[in-house]
């Protein structure tokens, strides 16, 4: 998975629920990724993160703790 | 219409809604409606006036004369199809004087017509035929003289006989036997809206005619509205021509757009002779355009595949193998895989063309059998937007209305849609009201043809600069805000009140103002103010939408926008209102439902919902996964990435449709085992690894759901040439991976989906046969269906306002890259085009072709139809160009109907913030002159052909 993708598509994520109100928007953040993003796309966005979170959104960065971190895969039973 | 040989009851004249009147026609005793035409009444009292010009799909105009009655109190012989009812009228239809009058019309038609009924393609099918017959013609006592069916007459030739006009490659055009009813023209101006045909000259000399040297030449969209309306054999499909009269009729729905017209597909044996769209189908109304009703000759084409291929790499040449060996061979493969790189290294695409039915199995495939949710359908390149903004403010991911709605609405505002193209059924029924009066607001980068509708009243184009929808939106708010245009009452009782008062205030800052943005959207500042004032003021307001709307990077931010101007002005819940997306494919809305995208079982209920999944478990007998899977272009990544390696792909040619065609090929060349069930090798099929043959919709049993929730079944009309449903491959591949499904037929798949999804609980196919058709949600709660939606409240409760600030695309204009594409569909052809380019539609569009404004031609030295460069940070190719004003400065555009174009190799890989649907509408790019077609394309070219080898059969 290409990791510049990944930083556009959750700065993307980020720059939306910015502008909403009210709400916790690190968690609307991480919400929207738990529930859009297959596993291996998650694990590769903590990744980012985990090795200094360049070029991503402070938002982003914010959602992190509340992003789903997956299980490693199981091979095929 | 032409009912001789199926016969279908036509009425006379339209159905009209009023008081009940009461009346006795021929001692008979009928209520009507006030307004309805002594024609029609007897024909409901089962009485058949004889009539040639009327039909109950047209106005009656009184005109051939046949239609004589005698009404007590009145004097004369008043034609029935133009002389309304009144209370306690006293009708007779068959008198003494009336059948003298009657024969002696019917002599008068026939002196001047030629008398070859034997060899005559509408012989059995001819409304003349039936009338000489019906009023007891028996001899005609002209001499003979001056006519239009003698090509020579005494003094050579006739000047009034004119040759055929075969120029329409569907139809024949046979002045000779033209009998001047009008049910042609009218045709063309009430049913299809067009205008293209017209009655010349006066009485001996009136001809039908285009007003050109021939059909294709002329306006003439080739609906076939005309040849349908035609009594005689003036205007006949060449179908009709070449095989003769069809003996029955079986009831079908068309596989192209989401208008989901059906069809009666009339056959001889089993050929299919025409399609005639079915007076009783709820969207179409007895309407259809050329693709449904003529480009049909696909499904006998010779480039389609029957048997099943395998190879081991890419680049080898296919082996024709049988079912049992390709199936083993993608089990196996895919098997293997899953056990070398996890469970989740493998998935699938559903076709939004196929069958829910086929949907609903291929998701099962990939959750029940795969194991994982990696499943997506091609909704993701186009209405996934629509899914994600509507569930978030109304709670569900459909549009409100049916297409009824439309004979009801007041302003139609059409975003981002170009229904005349695209849709042009609907298109037809929305131009119909907009002769009526109706206003129209488009909002869209190009001067749509909608906006040239004849006859059309007011309307406002506000042409924007694409990619600047949310802020064109936001504008109409910030107005309807400011100028206190809203509905209060519809939005305290309705919404979520201190959502909306947010929203107010967001709305109304000055920084949203049309005059603001203007300098942004290219939109005058008071004609944008004016198009808010008409919406919010103007009665039934409905918004109609189209992918110029969810194929940019904020579409659903802008589908949100597009419901909240719904909800703030009130148009919600009732007919002639609404927010309506214009689906693309047939079965785009269905495949949705289904459960095709990765984070969403059938239903569009979670993975991660316990008590949905434990329903699927449940009914399945496995456990399923509750992690989202992968999109398809997060599939493709991964594929890049080597973590994802087989795919099956149903229906859906990924490779020219999707956006950046390069990245496509690399993902797809990176996998070890690609499957593709298509109708023809399609561009996907040169990265494949196992072909399946598909079948067409005339080949199977199932049902699709249209643009307005419709679910429409879907009929057998002749065994499918490649010898399987594409259902059945399914199932057998399933089995071949350990499944162990049982299914007999279409029907039972049906069973398990409304047995698992509340939306579809009561849908049967004994219903589907009684009724027709039904729109969900149908179940207890709704055992008739719904045509509208959130009648009473909401889905989710209270409609949600969702702020919608402009977020500019990440694709800028800059010197490298000046001009801003955007891409869209053509009448005649259909995405990429497998289908169409396999008729004869494309005699209208052979090639796509750039159109850009005069200006920007002039400036870079290139003239209409030179061939030009368009290239993009993403890729070039080479096109010709068309010099149009209907795009602005400043925008170029195309179609992407043929591979040799492959505009797709320009657009980009951004999108949408919260779905991932592409952003094809937004491409910077630069044109420039050009010799012809680009390495790319010449590579290509080569490398297709390759790829499409087929090794002989051994001996």
């Amino acid at each position: 998975m290409s990791a510049d993708k990944l930083i556009r598509m959750a700065n993307q994520i980020a720059a939306f629920f910015a502008t909403q109100p009210g709400e916790d928007a690190a968690q609307s953040v991480a919400s929207h990724i738990n529930d859009n993003w297959a596993p291996p796309m998650r694990g590769a966005l903590l990744d980012q993160i985990a090795q200094g979170a360049a070029g991503l959104q402070p938002l982003v960065i914010a959602a992190a703790p509340a992003i789903r971190k997956p299980k490693p895969p199981l091979p095929q039973a | 219409m032409k009912d001789f040989i199926i016969p279908i009851k036509d009425m006379g004249t339209p159905a009209r809604v009023g008081a009940p009147v009461t009346l006795t026609v021929d001692g008979f005793s009928v209520t009507v409606p006030a307004g309805t035409s002594v024609m029609r009444a007897a024909a409901e009292a089962g009485i058949s006036v004889p009539k040639l010009c009327a039909s109950d799909m047209l106005e009656p105009i009184g005109s051939c004369r046949l239609c004589l009655v005698e009404i007590e109190g009145m004097r004369g012989t008043p034609a029935s199809c133009t002389t309304p009812v009144t209370p306690g009228m006293v009708v007779h239809t068959q008198t003494a004087q009336l059948k003298d009058l009657r024969r002696g019309v019917m002599e008068l038609y026939i002196s001047d017509h030629p008398l070859d009924c034997l060899t005559c393609a509408a012989n059995g099918d001819c409304e003349l035929q039936d009338m000489a017959g019906a009023v007891g013609l028996r001899d005609v006592r002209y001499a003979p003289g001056a006519n239009h069916f003698e090509q020579r007459g005494p003094e050579g030739k006739n000047p009034a006989w004119l040759p055929k006009d075969e120029s329409n490659p569907y139809f024949t055009y046979d002045p000779a036997k033209c009998i001047v009813c009008m049910r042609c023209v009218r045709a063309c101006e009430e049913v299809q809206g067009t205008f293209a045909l017209t009655i010349d000259g006066r009485s001996f000399d009136s001809r039908v005619s285009t007003g050109t040297d021939s059909f294709l030449n002329s306006d003439c969209v080739s609906c076939g509205a005309c040849v349908q309306a035609c009594p005689t054999a003036t205007l006949i499909e060449n179908s009709v021509i070449e095989i003769g009269t069809p003996e029955r009729s079986i009831i079908t729905t068309c596989a192209y757009c989401g208008v989901g017209c059906n069809f009666e597909a009339q056959m001889r044996g089993d050929e299919l002779v025409r399609m005639v769209p079915w007076k009783e189908g709820k969207a179409n109304h007895g309407h259809s355009c050329v693709k449904g009703r003529f480009a049909w000759g696909y499904a006998q084409h010779q480039d389609r595949i029957l048997e099943a291929m395998v190879r081991d790499a890419i680049t080898d040449p296919w082996r024709v193998v049988t079912y049992d060996e390709a199936i083993s061979f993608a089990a196996d493969r895919l098997r293997a895989l899953q056990a070398q790189h996890g469970v989740d290294s493998i998935g699938v695409i559903t076709s939004s063309r196929c069958t829910n039915e086929e949907t609903f199995l291929v998701q099962k495939l990939a959750r029940a059998v795969f194991g994982n949710n990696n499943t997506d359908t091609c909704a993701r390149v186009c209405h996934s937007p629509t899914g994600y903004g509507l569930k978030q403010t109304f709670g569900t991911s459909a549009g409100t209305q049916d297409f009824d709605s439309v004979d009801h609405t007041d302003v139609a505002v059409v975003i981002g849609a170009n229904p005349t193209d695209a849709h042009p059924v609907f298109a037809s029924r929305l131009r119909k009201r907009l002769r009526e009066g109706a206003k129209l607001i488009v909002i869209d980068p190009r001067r749509i043809d909608l906006l040239e509708t004849p006859h059309i009243g007011q309307a406002w184009h506000l042409g924007l600069r694409p990619g600047t929808n949310v802020a064109v939106l936001t504008a109409l708010a910030h107005v309807i805000v400011t100028e206190g245009l809203y509905d209060e009452a519809f939005i305290r009782a309705r919404c979520d009140w201190d959502e909306f008062t947010d929203y107010m205030a967001f709305a109304a800052d000055p920084a949203h103002s049309p005059e603001a943005t203007e300098a942004l959207t290219t939109v005058p500042a008071e004609t944008l103010r004016t198009a808010a004032r008409v919406f919010a003021g103007g009665g039934n307001g409905a918004i109609y939408y189209g992918l110029g709307v969810t194929e940019h990077s904020q579409g659903s931010t802008t589908v949100m926008a597009i419901a909240n101007l719904a909800m703030m002005t009130g148009n919600i819940g009732r007919p002639g209102v609404g927010v309506n997306p214009l689906r693309g494919q047939n079965n785009v809305q269905g495949s949705c439902d289904m459960g095709s995208f990765p984070h969403e079982l059938p239903g569009y209920r979670h993975v991660s919902d316990d008590t949905a999944r434990g329903i699927f478990e449940a009914a399945w007998g496995v456990a399923l996964s509750q992690e989202p899977g992968l999109r398809i272009n997060n599939m493709l990544d991964a594929a890049v990435g080597g973590q994802f390696r087989g795919l099956y792909i149903q229906g859906e040619d990924i490779l020219q449709s999707d956006p950046d065609t390069r990245h496509v090929a690399a993902g797809l060349a990176a996998m070890d085992c690609v499957i593709v069930q298509d109708l023809f090798l399609n561009e996907t099929a040169a990265y494949a690894h196992v072909f399946l043959p598909g079948s067409t919709f005339l080949e199977k049993d199932g049902t699709f759901t249209n643009a307005e929730r419709r679910i429409n079944p879907v009929r057998r009309v002749m065994a499918p040439k490649n010898g399987y449903a594409d259902w059945e491959l399914t199932q057998l591949l399933a089995n071949a991976m350990g499944a162990n499904w049982t299914y007999t037929h279409p029907s039972e798949v049906m069973a398990e989906i409304a047995a698992t999804t509340p939306g579809f609980a009561n849908v049967t196919y004994q219903m589907l046969d009684e009724r027709g058709s039904v729109q969900w949600p149908c179940n207890d709660a709704a055992p008739d269906g719904s045509p509208i939606m959130h009648v009473d409240g909401f889905v989710r409760g209270k409609g949600r306002f969702m702020r919608t600030d402009y977020i500019a695309t990440d694709e800028r204009t800059g010197p490298r890259f000046p001009l801003l594409l955007t891409t869209g569909r053509i009448l005649t052809q259909y995405n990429v085009g497998a289908q169409t380019r396999r008729t004869e539609n494309s005699a209208w569009h052979p090639e796509d072709l750039l159109e850009i404004h005069p200006h920007d031609a002039e400036v870079r030295g290139i003239n209409d139809g030179d061939w030009v460069r368009l290239a993009s940070r993403a890729g070039d190719t080479s096109l010709r160009a068309n010099v149009t004003e209907r795009v602005a400065p400043g925008v170029v555009y195309t179609t992407f109907h043929h591979p040799t174009t492959q505009a797709n190799v320009v657009t980009t890989d951004n999108s949408d913030w919260a779905t991932n649907c592409p952003e094809y509408k937004v491409t910077a790019v630069q044109v420039a002159p050009s010799n012809g077609p680009s390495d790319w394309q010449n590579d290509y070219a080569a490398r297709v052909l390759a790829a499409r080898r087929i090794l002989p059969a051994a001996e």
